[in-house]
């Protein structure tokens, strides 16, 4: 009976100990970052790195507009390609299709989930940046290589469907079939039902499934690198080249030892996009939680 | 409101658009599959998945990849392992321990959430501070330092969402019986033992294709990975390098690479889909 006991509780307290272990590691990240961004606090004011465009680290000019502005570029692209997309087919999936092509797509998501970054990567340098340079381009008389924001946001785009979906999906489900029933039996026509009803009451989940599509976006790192075209100028087309937030910690890690100055402001990139994400996932899965609650 | 044709007609519009952007996602999957298949058959070879590089090998010479096969098998089995061995115990503390629905559960569940969340480069900045802080160089240690971490938030919130799936009463009745906590969730950990696997091989695949967090803790090297703390290479890594040489025949190996990672992935993915549907059978 004592041995039994003796176990309970040395798992008991093994167990905490790992969790409060692993909780200290948002801790760890924003105060290892924290102190490595002070630095280049002290030197420049916030406002001004976040708002001057010119990078260059050897004159010690350190502005962020251009990331920044990568960053929102690709973002921005990659959601006005996803959203209207995803909420469709979602809506086809609860909505119109049968069970059998449900369960058949679904998993076909969890498939596109399980790719990773650097083969969507190489399939936006085979397939999207050749695609954008010899036939989408010249439709607008534009001349590019293709490696632009434009190449980014098709990539991301494709990145965050199988997220997006599969909570859209689930969102959808939760909608009481006698909200649909009632809307029908006045008359609706199914497309009004779902664009007067569903869609309505499956907004804060959708607005939670976006939002947690931007997060991804903005933290996606090697395959967007890989197309971007990477100059740090702030872009001001689609088929410009963009460098977002991302890429500039993964392009600078090796020579940033050299400069002064330089390693605390990759670290203040870091930590900009944590803050950012962060705040992004934990507003979204709140939205997610309520209404989980709630069904 | 319009007259019925045009409402009808809207439906129809409305019906195909729909099916349109199904169609579109969906496909974007074999497009991906599609593309890296094509450009990488040619190049695939015994010879690539069996031999080191050598000498010349990445001006386009003789050689292979199964450094960064290895180096990825390596990170990917020893850090997933770790992750699993941390994470179970989390997710049965938040589950048999803690009362359900207290304030300290459901915090922890949205910080696991969120962190699930957080990219790999933000974990690796931070444990390449860490490393030049404690005088560690990039190598293997590293990597899976980081990609444990990376991969924690997985398997604690995979386990947690099989466990939620557990009936109250099987809880209640063994406590009944006189059981302690950790008797209750070693019936509990029987009961989901294929949803267990499911974890470890989503956590695992993430595990194996990250890029942004071995490239800055890492390193890379022509060696087989056999010492913990020399770098090693990587699968993705070696795709994104050979990806950036001028030499059409390195961008074919890299293509060619980039297939053997997806043969990975796809393997691991039916594997868990195949756990997953054999979960549902599982239940009571």
């Amino acid at each position: 009976m004592n041995l039994r006991l003796i176990k309970d509780s040395i798992v008991r307290n093994l167990s905490a100990i790992l969790l409060f272990a692993s909780l200290a590691v948002v801790l760890l990240i924003v105060l290892g970052l924290g102190s490595k961004s002070i630095p280049l606090l002290q030197t420049e004011k916030l406002g001004n790195i976040l708002t001057e465009s010119i990078w260059s680290p050897l004159k010690g000019n350190f502005g962020f507009l251009p990331f920044i502005m990568g960053t929102v570029w690709v973002t921005f692209i990659s959601l006005i390609i996803a959203v209207p997309l995803c909420i469709l087919a979602s809506v086809y999936l609860v909505e119109y299709a049968s069970d059998r092509l449900r369960n058949l797509v679904l998993p076909l998501m969890n498939v596109l989930a399980a790719i990773p970054p650097v083969l969507y990567g190489v399939w936006g340098i085979l397939f999207v940046v050749p695609g954008i340079s010899q036939f989408v381009a010249p439709l607008f008389g534009v001349h590019t290589t293709g490696y632009s924001v434009f190449a980014g946001g098709i990539v991301l785009a494709v990145m965050i469907f199988p997220i997006m979906i599969s909570i859209m999906v689930e969102v959808l489900l939760t909608i009481p079939q006698e909200l649909k029933a009632a809307s029908l039996s006045l008359g609706a026509t199914k497309w009004e039902t779902i664009q007067k009803v569903i869609l309505k009451k499956a907004k804060p989940g959708i607005i939670a499934a976006t939002v947690l599509g931007v997060s991804r976006a903005f933290g996606e790192t090697v395959a967007v690198l890989m197309v971007c075209g990477n100059i740090p100028k702030v872009p001001q087309s689609i088929f410009d080249a963009g460098y977002p937030i991302p890429a500039l910690i993964a392009n600078n890690f090796g020579e940033m030892m050299s400069i002064p100055l330089y390693d605390s402001a990759l670290m203040f990139a870091a930590l900009l996009l944590f803050v950012i994400i962060f705040g992004f996932n934990l507003l979204s899965r709140i939205i997610l939680n309520r209404l989980e609650e709630k069904a | 409101m319009a007259n019925v044709k045009t409402r009808l007609l809207k439906e129809n519009i409305a019906k195909v658009l729909m099916q349109l952007s199904g169609i579109t996602i969906t496909g974007s999957l074999f497009l991906i599959v599609g593309t890296i298949l094509y450009k990488g058959l040619p190049y695939l070879s015994w010879e690539m998945v069996s031999q080191l590089p050598q000498g010349g090998f990445y001006i386009g010479k003789e050689g292979g990849i199964l450094n960064a096969i290895l180096g990825s098998l390596y990170l990917g089995t020893v850090s997933t392992g770790l992750a699993t061995l941390i994470g179970i115990p989390i997710a049965i503390y938040l589950n048999v321990y803690v009362k359900n629905g207290s304030f300290l559960a459901r915090t922890s569940k949205l910080i696991f959430d969120v962190l699930f969340g957080i990219p790999s480069i933000v974990y690796g900045a931070i444990a390449f501070s860490v490393m030049i802080w404690m005088g560690i160089r990039a190598s293997l240690l590293g990597g899976i330092i980081t990609i444990t971490l990376l991969t924690i938030p997985i398997v604690v919130r995979t386990i947690d969402e099989l466990l939620k799936t557990i009936p109250i009463d099987l809880k209640h009745v063994t406590s009944s019986l006189g059981a302690t906590k950790w008797e209750v969730a070693k019936i509990l950990l029987r009961y989901i033992k294929p949803g267990i696997f499911t974890a470890i091989l989503l956590a695992f695949g993430r595990a194996i294709g990250d890029v942004a967090g071995v490239l800055l803790t890492t390193g890379f090297s022509d060696n087989l990975p056999i010492y913990i703390d020399e770098p090693a290479a990587t699968l993705p890594l070696a795709i994104f390098f050979q990806l950036s040489s001028p030499i059409p025949e390195v961008q074919g190996r890299a293509y060619a690479s980039a297939l053997v990672l997806t043969f990975i992935i796809l393997f691991i993915v039916i594997c868990t889909h195949y756990l997953a549907s054999k979960q549902k059978k599982h239940k009571i």
